[in-house]
């Protein structure tokens, strides 16, 4: 395609070798990557890392790597590791990058998939995988190591430490000095760059091959969207294998010309990350939550003139942070309040948490709680969403700096197109789609349609700010009798940001309303009985308690106004719940292991529940097997009561 | 492994330890090889601490003689046996609690610090440069050891597990030649008594360190040590390899109980 290249062309840098030696020639002197290694940070400028890749890339080529061959990349980020995907594409190669956690016999089906000749392995831990596999794997023929450690009794003539093979590769170039630049002159915008494997929850994983021109081009939109410059610091700390550190420590590395960081090791992010402070931030919101729950715990232990402080501002970084953040008007009186607080508040908090430098946080993998969102926006941290997937590199929409919303994931990226299908489901088009699954044709036509769109497997819409909002898997969405669109998990996503509500199954495919089963958080409503002086005995017990099916239907009225807000899932609040006699459990193959709701099992289980639900009874009996954690089996029952929830207006909009 | 196990280093002939009148060690000989793990073990109380307490120098034993690299070793102080090169680890971790790691481990590199007090305390000319060599050293240790989160933590809050590992960093920090450790596992789960055990073989096989353990847990003793040496109320009852020594009757009665 040759609109992919337009942008990518320019300076004729549509290459990542291309671009790392454009860098080490513009700025020679600029740092590149930082490790911290012995207790100090050590800076590779982007002339030494141009140096050690020229190294590497002729090292391999001495060890007889040749165009088109795969490389395995198995380790913690580090910067050898980084360096290493350069030289493998000087060379017309393909670098592979794989879950570092895997177990060998996990890695296996990948490196036969991608008949891995070379593997360039992080340490001792990671070259006893490649061993234990290499029986199997007889296409592996070099294993290159990053740490010597513990590696003194190994002396297979096919483990190269990579000091060594740079040292090799240092000799090929004095003796070859043109070959190199002549294997850079060769590559080309529309060769493979790099090849990432999808997780295979479906099916085994499979090879999804993209090009110098897709990575660049979500690189760029990216870097334009938000304006980012080459004195950015970013702290590359997520698994390399994963499209989101490809695209942000790599391609939009390589492309903007900002500094990589890698961590000391994986238990020292949160304080690298405070040394390094970084301009450029991205986590999971697990991560964003966990930070936020540490702050809360430490400042319920705080003094009382610190605690009385830290609310009061925090009040007034909710009233007004958001807005400020996005330059929307704020009165004088509240605008020099909040001038106070981030002298006060604000300011130092972002600083315990290494985020006073942040320019823009990304979040994204996961629906983030509303209030969780609100609250790093409102303390001055420009937290974004994104949405993309590994067939996109990670770059589909992102939120535009002033209009960031909670629920949405965006505005369509920069260059990319968006359509929705019929039956709801997200397409996509633009220069980053993947090139091809890796020796799949078949499953590369399923994906990409006649048309050239890509399809997501996500259903959304598009709401009034063109910002797109995705609401469920595709397969999962259903119809209500009234032919309105029925989302169960966006529905029940916005259930459990509530800290009462643990799990929540909706139902309503096929039925004329949507009702609700409920799980309460043992902890929280646990924690809120005893402030009322609720005796309790047990769960079951807790989830019967008056009290507390009333607050759960607060919780769930509350849903349903916001819901009334929405025309498209306007016609999916929840009429009627109860809340469940014990909790799911994937012991009892209720939920996967991953602690997702298996919906079917579920209907068919508790179908005498499901049908109280819609024949409108006030209360049904229900006893249930369980199996407890030493094997045993039990039996709990319950006389469950069901509850009316009010309903809202749908509000209708002017379209 | 490649590792060889040299010479004798460390001698221990007849060896008899009294306090007032009772008997702790009664007529032990044996010794330690270079580069070797040596395993002490025992009931309670037969005598495994007195006896690495003998070793450097804590107590001095009434009757017999110990020879370190060929010399004999007259009457000495546990600071004399640091500069000779063992140090040791302790059975109830003698860490300072609020110090933090890396201040801990850096302790230990004070029989090796020659500049004096004055200039270290106005951190000036050489003591500067000592102090930067020392650092590094002590970092090095940190990344052996695997602790890099907690370089700045206070010892004090740490689990039992990590303030185990710190003992033993700090006892590194000397680059000893016999590393004596005092029930490193003791209190420890399966998977902090694995770790541990790596880095005694690592210490061993990467720094070539003689290893003086005392220990418990059959199992790990069995595993890790060349050789064992079984005292029982004072007295040497078995001295060989693993294999040996778990085969001898003796060892098998003193541990089981007669009539087994």
């Amino acid at each position: 395609m040759p609109t992919q290249a337009n942008d990518a062309a320019l300076d004729g840098l549509h290459t990542f070798p291309r671009l790392l030696f454009h860098h080490a020639r513009v700025r020679p002197g600029a740092p590149a990557m930082r490790e911290k290694h012995l207790g100090i940070w050590q800076t590779w400028t982007w002339s030494d890392v141009a140096e050690r890749v020229r190294a590497l890339a002729c090292g391999l080529a001495s060890l007889g790597f040749k165009r088109g061959d795969n490389l395995a990349i198995i380790g913690d980020n580090r910067p050898h590791l980084y360096m290493m995907m350069t030289a493998v594409q000087c060379l017309g190669g393909v670098p592979v990058p794989l879950y570092q956690d895997a177990v060998a016999g996990e890695m296996l089906f990948v490196l036969q998939d991608a008949g891995v000749r070379f593997a360039v392995v992080e340490d001792q831990e990671q070259v006893d995988k490649m061993l234990e596999v290499m029986g199997e794997l007889d296409t592996l023929a070099h294993i290159i190591y990053d740490d010597p450690r513990g590696m003194r009794h190994y002396t297979q003539p096919f483990l190269h430490d990579i000091h060594e093979l740079m040292e090799m590769g240092r000799i090929h170039d004095r003796n070859h000095p043109d070959f190199l630049n002549a294997e850079i002159e060769q590559g080309h915008f529309d060769d493979t760059s790099v090849m990432l494997y999808t997780s295979g929850t479906t099916g085994k994983p499979k090879g999804v091959c993209q090009t110098h021109a897709a990575f660049i081009a979500a690189a760029q939109g990216g870097i334009a969207v938000d304006k980012m410059s080459a004195d950015g610091d970013i702290l590359s700390y997520l698994p390399m294998a994963w499209v989101g550190d490809h695209l942000f420590s790599f391609a939009q590395a390589m492309v903007a010309g900002f500094t990589i960081n890698c961590p000391e090791s994986a238990e020292t992010v949160m304080t690298d990350l405070r040394e390094i402070g970084p301009t450029y931030y991205f986590a999971p919101p697990r991560v964003f939550e966990s930070l936020l729950t540490s702050v809360m715990i430490r400042m319920e232990d705080a003094g009382k003139l610190k605690y009385k402080l830290f609310h009061h501002f925090m009040d007034v970084a909710k009233r007004c942070g958001g807005d400020i953040l996005d330059g929307k008007p704020v009165s004088a009186g509240d605008r020099f309040q909040y001038w106070l607080g981030n002298l006060t508040t604000y300011g130092p908090l972002r600083n315990v948490l290494g985020m006073s430098r942040i320019k823009v946080a990304y979040t994204a993998g996961a629906a983030i709680g509303p209030e969780l969102f609100a609250f790093y926006r409102s303390i001055g941290i420009n937290l974004k969403q994104l949405y993309g997937q590994t067939e996109t590199c990670a770059y589909v929409c992102l939120q535009p700096d002033g209009q960031v919303k909670s629920d949405t994931v965006g505005a369509p990226a920069p260059g990319v197109e968006i359509k929705i299908a019929d039956n709801g489901e997200v397409l996509v088009k633009g220069p980053m789609l993947l090139k091809e699954y890796y020796k799949r044709p078949e499953a590369t036509a399923e994906t990409i349609n006649a048309e050239g769109w890509f399809m997501t497997g996500d259903a959304g819409f598009i709401d009034e700010d063109g910002h797109l909002k995705i609401i469920d898997r595709a397969k999962d969405v259903g119809k209500l009798t009234s032919g309105a669109m029925f989302a169960p998990n966006y529905i029940e996503n916005k259930l459990k940001f509530f800290q009462y509500v643990k799990e929540a199954v909706c139902f309503g495919h096929d039925r004329d309303q949507v009702c609700a089963f409920i799980n309460i958080d043992m902890g929280a409503v646990g924690n809120w009985a005893e402030r009322r002086n609720i005796a309790y005995s047990g769960y079951t017990d807790l989830a019967g308690k008056a009290q507390v099916l009333e607050l759960i239907q607060t919780c769930i009225e509350e849903v349903n106004a916001g819901l009334a807000h929405d025309a498209m899932v306007a016609d999916s609040q929840i009429h009627r719940f109860l809340v469940l006699h014990k909790e799911l459990d994937p012991d009892d193959d209720e939920l996967t292991r991953t602690r997702k709701v298996r919906r079917n099992f579920i209907a068919e289980k508790y179908k005498v529940l499901i049908d109280a639900l819609y024949e409108g009874k006030a209360t049904q009996y229900i006893e249930t097997e369980v199996k407890f954690e030493d094997g045993r089996r039990g039996k709990v029952a319950a006389d469950l009561s069901i509850v009316d929830v009010k309903t809202f207006p749908i509000a209708k909009k002017a379209a | 492994m490649s590792r060889k196990i040299g010479d004798v280093i460390l001698d221990l002939q007849n060896i008899s330890l009294r306090f007032g009148g009772v008997k702790a060690l009664t007529d032990i000989s044996f010794n330690i090889r270079e580069h070797e793990v040596r395993a002490i073990i025992g009931p309670n109380g037969a005598g495994k601490s007195s006896m690495l307490n003998v070793i450097n120098g804590v107590y001095h034993p009434q009757d017999g003689k110990i020879f370190y690299r060929g010399a004999e070793r007259k009457k000495m102080e546990p600071h004399m046996a640091a500069s000779t090169g063992i140090a040791r680890t302790f059975q109830n971790i003698g860490l300072f609690k609020g110090m933090s790691v890396l201040d801990n481990i850096m302790t230990g590199r004070t029989l090796k610090m020659k500049s004096n007090l004055l200039l270290q305390a106005l951190w000036f000319g050489p003591a500067r440069s000592e102090e930067l060599a020392h650092r590094r050293k002590v970092e090095e240790i940190i990344d052996f050891l695997e602790i890099q989160h907690i370089r700045k933590t206070p010892v004090g809050r740490l689990p039992y597990g990590l303030q185990k590992r710190v003992d033993l960093g700090r006892a590194l920090a000397m680059e000893p030649q016999i590393l004596l450790l005092d029930e490193p596992m003791a209190g420890m789960n399966v998977e902090e008594k694995q770790d541990m055990c790596r880095f005694i073989l690592d210490v061993n096989d990467q720094f070539g360190t003689t290893i003086v353990l005392i220990e418990h847990d059959m199992g790990v003793v069995m595993d890790i040590s060349d050789r064992v040496v079984v005292l029982d109320y004072g007295k040497k009852i078995g001295d060989g390899l693993p294999d040996e020594v778990r085969s001898n009757p003796e060892v098998i009665r003193a541990y089981l109980g007669a009539g087994h």
